[in-house]
């Protein structure tokens, strides 16, 4: 018997051998397959440590106390699903964080992929100075988010911020943007356009590594270039475009940094650090996203328990997502391995 | 060129089948629309950097361009603001968060990628989860473990969980480790090496490239994190890193646009300059995340 799950090793060994000297083989390889569970738990007891400290606990300890009423002054007290009634029926905030947060699901992930996609087609053909392109292409993705919302803000401020000035020139009167509840999503939508970068340079990546047979063959069997795309390209780099979605999926569903910020700035007074969380989702409540919602919760009033409740309906949507979808994509998956 | 080369996206066709002025069209179709693309994405950097040269009066005009270049601006934002501090206190949470990183996750990605042992699939799958995980969702016992601990308030609640491997890090060490032929590792062992031997003889200089970008994207994420020291340091101005400051500065002072926009570019700049001279190895990490292995 060979400890170890698939020991190609001392397998190949065996077979040189032959069945006679099989038992001998195989205790060794047994002794060797436990050295290596050996090592290998010596390397990874810190990364074992921090999944049990970091991910494991808190998971446990989420679920408990989303059944509890806890604050930072009493211990957890038992109050069953209060928790939850009260998230389902009767939070006056969560229907425009639930609605805001699937707005960007729905919205700003498609939008980017398909921008990406285009801009990353192009640059997969340009032939002259390719490394310029991506570097200018890439370039916003650099910014510190923080950096590019402030900015943004700026550039898309009604009173004189050069966008709607641009717009002019050609007769357009531009929106108020960020301090509009019907545009400040779509503003994020432009911004999350313009830091596109580490999307586009995975869609590329992908793109470039299409065999040129398969072109060869399209255009030999007559293909135009909507075909070649539309039965080359898009079969080829499928796995490549389900990454990004499932990525940026999760990253919508956790949306808070931008929206945050573009709502501190925009509305010109205290940021949310500030003591104070009440314009969290300015303009309205147009910005307020599901885990802006949590963290006026959990670390603007200290409601641990109902936070909890909202981190463990969060949690339960990821995995969901996650488990529809993670064997599917290939970097995930540990047996590409071995 | 050897990008368009590989890329299999070049016309293909023998020559002769498509005409050659369609051809040249097309070319020049293609750099027509990569130019304007181009300005559009270049132009909100240009609109910054003049802003952030103008007068604070200026700035709150509808003039584009600066009538007299403040650079003044730039030694204005260090002085009106605790910026150094603030700098201070990045480029401490971004180095040690590294350095820590580097400690706990190569080790733990080498054995994820190079040993064969019984439960390195399911080791592999939690990674990836905790890697995929919303930061939200373990928030509040993990703030709880803080707080009991008397560290909320400072940096070191984003800094030392790094000790214990960042989940990202081991799953892009993994990837790169996984590039590099067995066959080095298995004549090493051969000659009677260890399995640290191997990794820090063999793996690591071989995998330099590997672990310069899995480095630079934690140093990033760490320069640019506003969730964390939000959570964290909020309450306490003086642990507060240059991100979180940029973002509560505005709030605080008020509309001053040209200063406002010289702290952007001022808290950008470093990022920019690690970027240039580690371009190569930064690009193909952001490839590695999500195509090859």
């Amino acid at each position: 018997m060979i400890a170890g799950a698939s020991n190609v090793r001392s397998g190949r060994l065996r077979l040189l051998r032959g069945p006679g000297a099989r038992s001998a083989t195989a205790r060794r390889g047994d002794r060797a397959a436990r050295r290596r569970l050996g090592v290998a738990m010596l390397l990874l007891a810190p990364a074992l440590l921090g999944l049990g400290l970091f991910y494991g606990y808190p998971l446990v300890a989420s679920v408990f106390w989303s059944f509890t009423r806890y604050d930072q002054l009493a211990s957890p007290a038992w109050v069953g699903l209060l928790n939850y009634r009260y998230l389902f029926t009767q939070d006056p905030q969560i229907g425009a964080a639930v609605v805001n947060t699937l707005w960007f699901v729905v919205v700003l992930v498609p939008v980017r992929i398909v921008c990406a996609l285009i801009v990353a087609g192009l640059l997969a053909r340009a032939r002259t100075a390719p490394g310029l392109w991506r570097t200018i292409f890439y370039l916003p993705a650099l910014m510190p988010p923080v950096a590019s919302v402030v900015a943004f803000v700026f550039l898309f401020n009604p009173g004189t911020g050069p966008v709607n000035q641009v717009l002019s020139w050609f007769g357009v009167q531009g929106p108020l943007w960020f301090n509009d509840p019907a545009w400040s999503k779509p503003s994020l939508v432009i911004l999350g356009v313009w830091v596109m970068g580490d999307l586009m340079i995975i869609l590329l990546a992908a793109l470039l590594e299409v065999p040129r047979e398969l072109y060869e063959a399209a255009s030999l069997d007559g293909a135009g270039a909507w075909h070649q795309v539309r039965h080359v390209t898009l079969p080829t780099i499928s796995p490549v475009i389900a990454f990004s979605v499932v990525t940026g999926v999760i990253a919508a569903l956790q949306y808070f940094t931008e929206a945050a910020v573009a709502s501190g700035v925009a509305s010109g007074k205290a940021t949310v650090g500030s003591g104070t969380a009440t314009l969290l989702g300015y303009p309205g409540t147009s910005l307020l996203t599901y885990t802006e919602l949590l963290y006026e919760h959990g670390f603007a009033s200290f409601q641990f328990g109902y936070a909890s409740a909202m981190a463990v309906v969060l949690f339960a949507i990821t995995a969901t997502v996650l488990g529809l979808t993670i064997r599917r994509i290939r970097v995930f998956r540990a047996e590409e391995v071995r | 060129m050897s990008l368009a080369v590989r890329s299999g996206l070049v016309p293909t066709a023998p020559r002769g089948r498509r005409r050659p002025p369609a051809r040249a069209l097309a070319w020049v179709a293609e750099h027509v629309v990569l130019v304007a693309l181009a300005v559009l994405t270049i132009a909100p950097v240009v609109f910054v950097v003049l802003t952030s040269l103008m007068s604070s009066r200026q700035a709150l005009t509808r003039s584009l361009v600066p009538q007299t270049w403040e650079w003044a601006n730039y030694a204005r934002v260090f002085a009106t603001l605790p910026l150094a501090q603030w700098f201070g206190n990045s480029a401490l949470y971004a180095v040690l968060a590294t350095a820590f990183m580097l400690v706990s996750s190569v080790p733990a990605a080498y054995a994820l990628a190079r040993i064969r042992f019984r439960g390195s699939h399911v080791i592999f799958t939690a990674i990836v989860v905790a890697m995929l995980l919303p930061p939200q969702v373990t928030a509040v016992p993990v703030y709880v473990m803080w707080s009991q601990l008397h560290l909320t308030g400072t940096l070191w609640p984003l800094i030392l969980p790094n000790l214990l491997g960042d989940a990202f890090s081991i799953f892009l060490l993994r990837q790169f480790f996984l590039t590099i032929p067995e066959e080095y590792a298995d004549a090493a062992r051969m000659d009677g090496c260890s399995e640290l031997g191997v990794l820090m003889r063999v793996i690591v200089p071989m995998a330099r490239p590997g672990i310069a970008s899995a480095a630079i994207f934690l140093f990033f994420h760490s320069w640019n994190d506003y969730y964390g020291p939000l959570l964290y340091a909020s309450e306490n101005p003086g642990a507060w890193p240059v991100a979180y400051g940029l973002a509560t500065f505005r709030g605080v002072h008020g509309t001053d646009w040209s200063m406002t926009m010289a702290m952007t570019v001022v808290i950008t700049a470093p990022v920019v300059v690690i970027f240039f001279f580690a371009q190569k190895a930064f690009v193909e990490g952001i490839a590695l995340t999500g195509v090859k292995g």
